[in-house]
């Protein structure tokens, strides 16, 4: 009896504090402009995903033969594209392609990641040095070459996206995870658990999760930006997003033989990009700061 | 010491057999049969058979696996199925246009990422510090591919400055386009590195000493600040090479350079493994090798890294 009351008072004190980190992070984060900055892009851009279908103008791949390759008026405000197509409002449900591919395909890496950092850092031995030196495997290989390479096995699609970048993500979700759970595994506080009767599982995803979380979160947040990059190379190489879905990637793929008469075309599918990935880099750098004020 | 190079040396084998391991299976899903794609259409079944045979994809993929690394022990990288080459000497053609490239982008990224590094630390929260952390910051953000194409509607275009694509006849101003658009996010990171790195070592007490023995801006910085700041950064441009060569996929696509990563993409979308095969090892090779010799000349350096234990080789 005494034992169990012992046991809530230490899961007590530990939401306390584990809020209490949370809040701390919030407060900090919300002092820092560039990271509000960052914030507002993303959550901008996530209402803009969902709200697509109001906001655009026209339909997204319906073609105004008439209007081709126009360039930007009060009509169509970044103008058409050679198939007569309203580039605003493809930009605009391109979003969706992006915070998709972006939120989706980090997922992933993070459960695997997470999943084998914590069978690498917890476990040790043998399972820590067969998943490390896959690990190393992974990092060797040329990022977007491996993407390719898995691309064209998959076949194009959206869902393979999700798999290609995913998997080729989970390695350094992986060591940082590893690194987190080396860093506290041995504290007072793991060991009281494990003396109070805990079990592996209640022990890694009631104390070490919680508590690396930090760096997990700080890094997904940076890596959407680099996942949404690699799905506008790989539609840019037409391997992505197949047409008429309107993807940024792809409409730059379309653009660029039209450079010269039609630069309209290329810009603003790019500038798209730049502003998404720079609002999670915002984030991220913000979120870095915010957890841990020191490294500043 | 000799120990550690040992370790070290023999922790890269795995890599290897892991990366062909991946490779050849990620090319043998692909559902095209080589003897088609090698004999082209209208050839018999008999012929087809004939040549599967001969080139040995009859057999089980262990067979071939072993096979291939038979051959690949004696340095052969086999032969394509697409130009009926080896693929040495297609990779011999390309390489050196690769490595061009990026000795040219690495070049950029150390004039302009420690001079802009340097300055930014030196003069904290200037303009000028404030104008590099936003650049550095939009040069991340931005895909490599659309600052290429800026760059081609910009100078080429418009201005007409510089050569658009291609190698031309080898003279530098085919390389600053794609030079410029491949070290653009290298060279932000090795500016931001510089600049974290200078102002760790200003604050240190012997550079305070340095000041107070009546030394000049100028001589503390150069003398005693940069020696020791540049450190980490030599190490992020000795890896970059590497990263640099795998990377260039992207710019060589853009501006149609005829190097290994554009050569690499086209094998992966004519199904032609062997090629795909061999230049994903080589560079895998060239960013493996560096990245030992960084280790090695770290360890040199440093020898608590020789003995450190496993824990702290995150």
């Amino acid at each position: 009896m005494e034992n169990i009351s012992e046991i809530d008072e230490l899961t007590t004190e530990k939401k306390y504090l584990r809020s209490s980190l949370y809040k701390d992070a919030w407060r900090r984060l919300r002092r820092n402009k560039l990271a509000m900055l960052g914030l507002a892009i993303v959550i901008i851009l996530i209402l803009i995903a969902l709200l697509a279908p109001l906001i655009a103008p026209y339909d997204p791949i319906a073609r105004i033969k008439k209007d081709s390759s126009l360039p930007p008026s009060k009509a169509y405000f970044f103008g058409t594209d050679l198939l007569g197509r309203d580039i605003f409002s493809r930009v605009i449900y391109g979003s969706r392609i992006s915070i998709e591919v972006g939120i989706v395909a980090v997922g992933i890496s993070v459960v695997i990641g997470l999943f084998f950092g914590a069978l690498s850092g917890y476990f040790g031995g043998v399972s820590d040095a067969v998943i490390m030196r896959i690990a190393d495997i992974f990092f060797a290989f040329p990022y977007i070459l491996g993407a390719i390479a898995i691309m064209t096995v998959l076949g194009p699609g959206i869902v393979n996206i999700f798999i290609a970048i995913g998997i080729l993500g989970w390695a350094s979700f992986a060591r940082i995870f590893r690194s987190s759970i080396l860093s506290i595994k041995n504290k007072e506080y793991i060991e009281a658990a494990r003396a109070l009767g805990a079990n592996n599982y209640r022990i890694i995803t009631k104390h070490i999760f919680p508590n690396s979380m930090a760096p997990i979160i700080v890094f997904a947040t940076m890596n959407v930006g680099v996942a949404i990059i690699v799905e506008a190379a790989l539609s840019f190489l037409g391997l992505g997003v197949q047409p008429p879905t309107p993807s940024w990637g792809k409409m730059l793929a379309e653009s660029l033989d039209y450079i010269d008469i039609a630069p309209w075309m290329m810009l603003f599918p790019g500038l798209a990009i730049v502003i998404t990935v720079l609002g999670f880099v915002l984030l991220g750098d913000g979120l870095r700061d915010a957890f841990d004020p020191k490294l500043k | 010491m000799f120990f550690y190079i040992i370790k070290r040396v023999l922790q890269i084998i795995p890599v290897i057999i892991g990366v062909t391991l991946i490779l050849f299976l990620l090319m043998y899903v692909i559902p095209e049969d080589p003897a088609q794609l090698i004999l082209q259409k209208g050839a018999t079944e008999e012929a087809l058979q004939n040549l599967r045979v001969k080139m040995g994809i009859d057999k089980p993929l262990y067979v071939q696996y072993w096979r291939y690394m038979k051959q690949l022990a004696e340095g052969d990288l086999g032969t394509s199925y697409r130009y009926r080459r080896s693929v040495n000497s297609i990779l011999a053609d390309h390489y050196p246009n690769s490595i061009k490239l990026a000795l040219a982008a690495i070049l950029i990224e150390i004039i302009i990422g420690l001079i802009a590094g340097i300055i930014s630390a030196v003069k904290k929260y200037s303009f000028w510090d404030i104008l590099v952390t936003v650049s550095t910051t939009l040069a991340v953000c931005i895909p490599v591919f659309w600052l290429g194409m800026i760059m081609q509607v910009i100078f080429g275009l418009k201005l007409g400055w510089l050569p658009m694509s291609g190698m031309g006849d080898g003279s530098l101003v085919y390389y600053i386009l794609p030079a410029v658009t491949l070290a653009s996010v290298s060279t932000a990171f090795v500016a931001r590195m510089t600049r974290s790195s200078m102002l760790e070592v200003m604050s240190n007490d012997y550079i305070t000493t340095a000041y107070a023995k009546g030394l000049s801006n100028f001589k503390v910085i150069v003398k005693h600040a940069l020696k020791n700041a540049l450190i980490p950064v030599v190490t992020l441009i000795g890896l970059d090479l590497g990263a640099l060569m795998g990377g260039a996929i992207l710019t060589e696509t853009v501006f149609s350079w005829p190097g290994v990563g554009r050569t690499i993409y086209l094998a992966i979308l004519q199904r032609d493994a062997p090629v795909v095969i061999g230049g994903t090892l080589v560079l895998v090779l060239i960013f493996v090798f560096l990245n030992l010799i960084v280790d090695i000349i770290y360890a040199w350096l440093d020898p608590r890294i020789r003995y450190e234990k496993k824990e702290v080789n995150v």
